[in-house]
């Protein structure tokens, strides 16, 4: 490791500040590459050991005018001695491009009150009369905090090196980074070169200068160093976001075609797949709507492939009487949703958990099918394997729930070991013995052989009417009872081969917080807070919701209260018109005070972020009077 | 997974020899005097002629009177839902070039609920043959306006006749870019509605073809004229589209049509007066999705050896 210590270089050392997690961000108008540098930065941090989780910051509009809040565009990375599985509470350290999107951070009250704010200051001198008194007026608002401000004049030391400032700040930006936190200056070097691959030589140099001046200026002339040490790096470890770990995932599971439309948040996971696929024998369409992706992903299982089809909540809508014809046609189908705010069009780049309920009933009529849920980015890579699995085995749809959280978050996780079984055929292609059913369904377990077209002594047509073993049309009443059982006893199958969920912190206590998806980290931080505040709190993460983990019931018994924790809306007791009857509950409150009749409550927020375990610990506190003394 | 399935045509040849009788499924339950009937019966005689192995041939459908079609038949068939027939012809044609896939859809079916797909389809020209059967209503729901019924025929749904001119499949499908084959027979025309159906097979490329079909109960009157009086229909004739020359003494009216003039074919369809029958257009040299977007298949072992070094791109 090639450390740059910028104690050897400054005779006076600056004022260092030793810290075992540390959250910075790093905001501009949409286009000047603030993401790029929070990238770059997040990367080299995990490559030098320390614990990343990173969130992207994404303007409301495409093509905001600049210098307006509503134009915050961004990238915070909150780094740790140690792993670090979410975003945290607020940001320490703001480097920011004008005085709007950093006014856009503070109202939304994404700064820590100390907050050291790094902002560019040519705004002061501006020719424009205006522009000068919306900085006047921006760092009176700021000025009243207890923020730490440090005008820095970016641009006017950019311009020293370059005609265009507005390409290339960025870079500046990542040196100051660089300095203050004292990051790898090589290994950023290496990391701009993969960034700009695409670029010419030219650019690559350009970035390094301007890099290498950022990082003078700050050695001269800022006056603290912030160390997060990083730890020694013992197993081998990769870094990427949850929809890059999905497509990776996807491969290594041996996936041959996605079928997709492009919506957000999903699509950067076909953009990563278009990307390889190719090379990996896959194909990814792009079909013409969300309804022709998922049948293409139907007509490639059908035909014997390994497929999926990749969508947001929207998507998910228009999919839904497709799902319906794989479910009663028994055609294995993985389909990802990467859910976004709802309902309709919603919060397209913010982070919700809120189409649980949709996707559990996708279909009209009894529909049993599969949902899980990664609660990390590590997860999102392995449940692709076993979505795989399940779909061929129990020959149905498996809904994967990931979130704009995961997709967008960035953290290193030990690298997988992918498994030549993994890739294994699906099915048995030996010829069908005469007199076999199309569905040749075990009595106990409604499972039955797959098979797909060119195989001889098949020949079935099968179809989305009611039907009996032989995919014969049923006209009476009892084939539907028992083809309705055999569809959904594979569940029930399902379920006697999961284990229970395990418990985080004590078997017992008095509150039981039950969570799924990305909230893992916050929730397990939030109830590691509150247990060192010695309150009686533990937590379990669901990660297979279509069917529950078994053991749910026993495990809530073992606590005073149960109340799940979740990004979607419910209504608040004590809200007007709001009474125990009518509170419109968390989805997944729902869906396990349906199965356990345990009176589960639950604190849900809609915030378009992800949840802070701040907010978390304060739920759990209200729940836990005195201190959790029970 | 990608090597195994295309295999299994190859190791299996296929010595039998097929009669139209070992295409025969289910006993075919439309109505006497339905189109359909003869329609499955040029099917069965294209499977025969063509020595089509049943069990590497798929035909897809979409729901609709039409789409009982795969259940009686003895190939693999996948009776999916409305309007949606051509996605999956698509997911299985693009993963298995090695089967040979049909399409039968009716006019609800293709060019009302599932008609994005259907010019999509003709875009990515698939080597799919595709029939469209125009029955110009709805008939298994009982009589609702179809966007091929004629305007002013009344149905259940507008009682006083349809409102709008009929859509013209055939325009549309000749407008589309990037489509290769169109044609359009007559079911109760069977030499040429055979003729059609094996000009279709053999071109490569997605070839649509509409077939106009009588629907006895709701819509008999749709066609009736036509039939009653062969002075209507004019024969497209040309040696690059299908010659029937038992036809040319029932249809006198005959049209010399180069199917490669795809100018002339729109002007064809646009025309009012004749319905015509024959091949409007043909051009095997438009780009095929389904050529293009194949990939060379990767063996297990090639497969991991590339995940590793994709995650070498992302170690830390």
């Amino acid at each position: 490791m090639t450390s740059t210590d910028a104690a050897t270089l400054v005779p006076s050392r600056p004022c260092a500040t030793r810290l075992t997690e540390h959250t910075m961000e790093i905001v501009s108008d949409s286009g000047e590459g603030a993401q790029k540098c929070g990238q770059i930065f997040g990367a080299v941090s995990a490559k030098m050991g320390n614990g990343v989780w990173t969130v992207e910051i994404i303007p409301a509009e495409i093509q905001p005018p600049p210098r307006v809040p509503e134009g915050a565009s961004g990238y915070r990375i909150r780094i740790g001695e140690g792993p670090i599985t979410n975003w945290g509470d607020a940001t320490n350290l703001a480097l920011a491009f004008n005085e709007q999107v950093l006014l856009a951070r503070h109202r939304l009250g994404a700064l820590a009150p100390d907050a050291v704010l790094l902002v560019e200051d040519k705004w002061a001198t501006d020719d424009d009369a205006d522009i000068r008194a919306a900085w006047d007026q921006g760092l009176a608002e700021l000025s009243h905090c207890r923020y730490r401000i440090i005008p820095v004049p970016m641009e006017a030391e950019c311009l020293t090196l370059v005609d265009n400032p507005r390409k290339g700040k960025n870079m500046f930006a990542l040196g100051m980074l660089a300095c203050i936190y004292g990051r790898d200056m090589e290994r950023i070097k290496e990391q701009i070169a993969y960034a700009f691959r695409k670029k010419s030589k030219a650019v690559f140099e350009q970035n390094a200068a301007l890099l290498r001046l950022g990082y003078a200026w700050a050695e001269e002339h800022i006056d603290f160093r912030i160390e997060v040490t990083p730890a020694p790096i013992t197993e081998a470890l990769v870094v990427m976001n949850g929809n890059e770990a999905l497509g990776l995932g996807a491969i290594a599971a041996g996936m041959e075609l996605c079928a997709m439309y492009p919506i957000t948040p999903a699509t950067s996971m076909s953009h990563y797949l278009s990307e390889v696929f190719d090379r990996f024998g896959g194909i990814v369409h792009q079909a013409e709507d969300e309804i022709a992706a998922v049948g293409v992903a139907i007509g490639a299982s059908y035909a014997g492939k390994v497929a999926l089809t990749v969508t947001s909540g929207p998507g998910l809508a228009l999919k839904t009487e497709f799902l319906g014809l794989a479910i009663m046609t028994e055609i294995p189908l993985v389909l990802i949703d990467v859910q976004r705010g709802g309902p309709s069009t919603g919060l397209p780049t913010k982070v919700e958990q809120s189409d649980l309920l949709a996707a559990l009933f996708a279909s009209p009529g009894d529909a049993p099918h599969v949902i899980v849920a990664p609660a990390t980015i590590e997860e999102c890579f392995h449940i692709m394997v076993t979505a795989r699995r399940i779909a061929e085995a129990f020959r149905t749809v498996v809904m994967v729930l990931s979130d704009a959280n995961l997709a967008t978050g960035v953290t290193p996780f030990p690298r997988p070991k992918p498994d030549a079984r993994w890739q294994a055929a699906p099915l048995d292609l030996a010829p069908v013995a005469e007199g076999q059913d199309a569905y040749q369904w075990d009595a106990r377990t409604g499972l039955s052989r797959r098979i797909i077209p060119g195989q001889p002594g098949g020949a079935y047509t099968i179809t989305g009417l009611s039907h009996d073993e032989g995919s014969k049309v049923a006209y009476s009443s009892g084939v539907h009872q028992r083809s309705s059982a055999m569809r959904s006893r594979k569940l029930a199958v399902l379920q006697s081969l999961l284990l229970p969920p395990t418990i985080y912190g004590d078997g017992d206590g008095d509150l039981l917080l039950v969570g799924w998806g990305s909230t893992k980290g916050a929730i397990e931080e939030a109830v590691d807070r509150a247990r060192r505040e010695g309150m009686r709190v533990s937590s379990v993460h669901l990660r297979f919701l279509s069917p529950l983990e078994p053991g749910l019931t026993a495990i809530f018994a073992r606590f005073g209260k149960v109340c799940t924790v979740e990004i979607n809306y419910s209504d608040d007791p004590g809200d007007p018109f709001i009474n125990e009857e009518n509170r419109r509950r968390g989805q997944l409150t729902w869906l396990l005070r349906a199965t356990t009749l345990v009176n589960v409550d639950c604190w849900t927020r809609v915030p378009g972020e992800p949840l802070r375990p701040g907010s978390i610990v304060d739920a759990i506190r209200e729940r836990l009077p005195r201190g959790g003394a029970a | 997974m990608t090597v195994a399935c295309g295999l299994l045509s190859v190791l299996q040849p296929d010595e039998s020899n097929y009669e139209m009788s070992d295409y025969e499924g289910a006993r075919a339950r439309w109505c006497p005097g339905c189109g359909d009937h003869s329609i499955l019966t040029s099917v069965q005689k294209l499977l025969a002629a063509e020595q089509l192995t049943p069990e590497q041939t798929v035909f897809v459908s979409g729901i609709g009177c039409s789409s009982r079609f795969p259940h009686y038949l003895t190939t693999y068939g996948f009776h999916g839902i409305h309007g949606r027939a051509l996605p999956v012809a698509t997911g299985i044609k693009l993963t298995r070039p090695d089967l040979t896939v049909f399409v039968v859809m009716g006019d609800g079916d293709c060019t009302s609920i599932g008609a994005a797909h259907w010019v999509h389809a003709l875009r990515y020209n698939i080597n799919l043959t595709v029939l469209l059967l125009d029955n110009g209503i709805y008939a298994l729901t009982k009589s609702q306006t179809s966007p091929t019924t004629p305007q002013g025929f009344p149905t259940n749904t507008q009682p006083h006749g349809s409102w709008l001119p009929a859509l013209n499949p055939l325009s549309l499908a000749l407008g589309v870019t990037n489509a290769s084959f169109v044609a359009q027979t007559a079911e109760w025309a069977p030499t040429h509605l055979y003729a059609t159906l094996r000009a279709a097979y053999h071109h490569r490329g997605m070839s649509f073809v509409r077939i106009l079909q009588r629907c006895p109960i709701y819509s008999s009157a749709v066609y009736q004229a036509a039939i009653q009086d062969p002075a209507r229909i004019a024969l497209l004739v040309h040696d690059n589209g299908v010659v029937v020359p038992d036809l040319e003494k029932i249809y006198t009216t005959q049209v010399g049509h180069d199917p490669g003039d795809l100018d002339a074919a729109r002007r064809i369809a646009d025309a009012t007066g004749h319905i015509h029958l024959g091949v409007l257009f043909r051009d095997p040299s438009r780009l095929r999705y389904d050529e293009l977007r194949r990939v060379p298949p990767r063996t297990t072992n090639e497969r991991l050896t590339l995940i590793e070094a994709e995650l070498d791109r992302y170690a830390v």
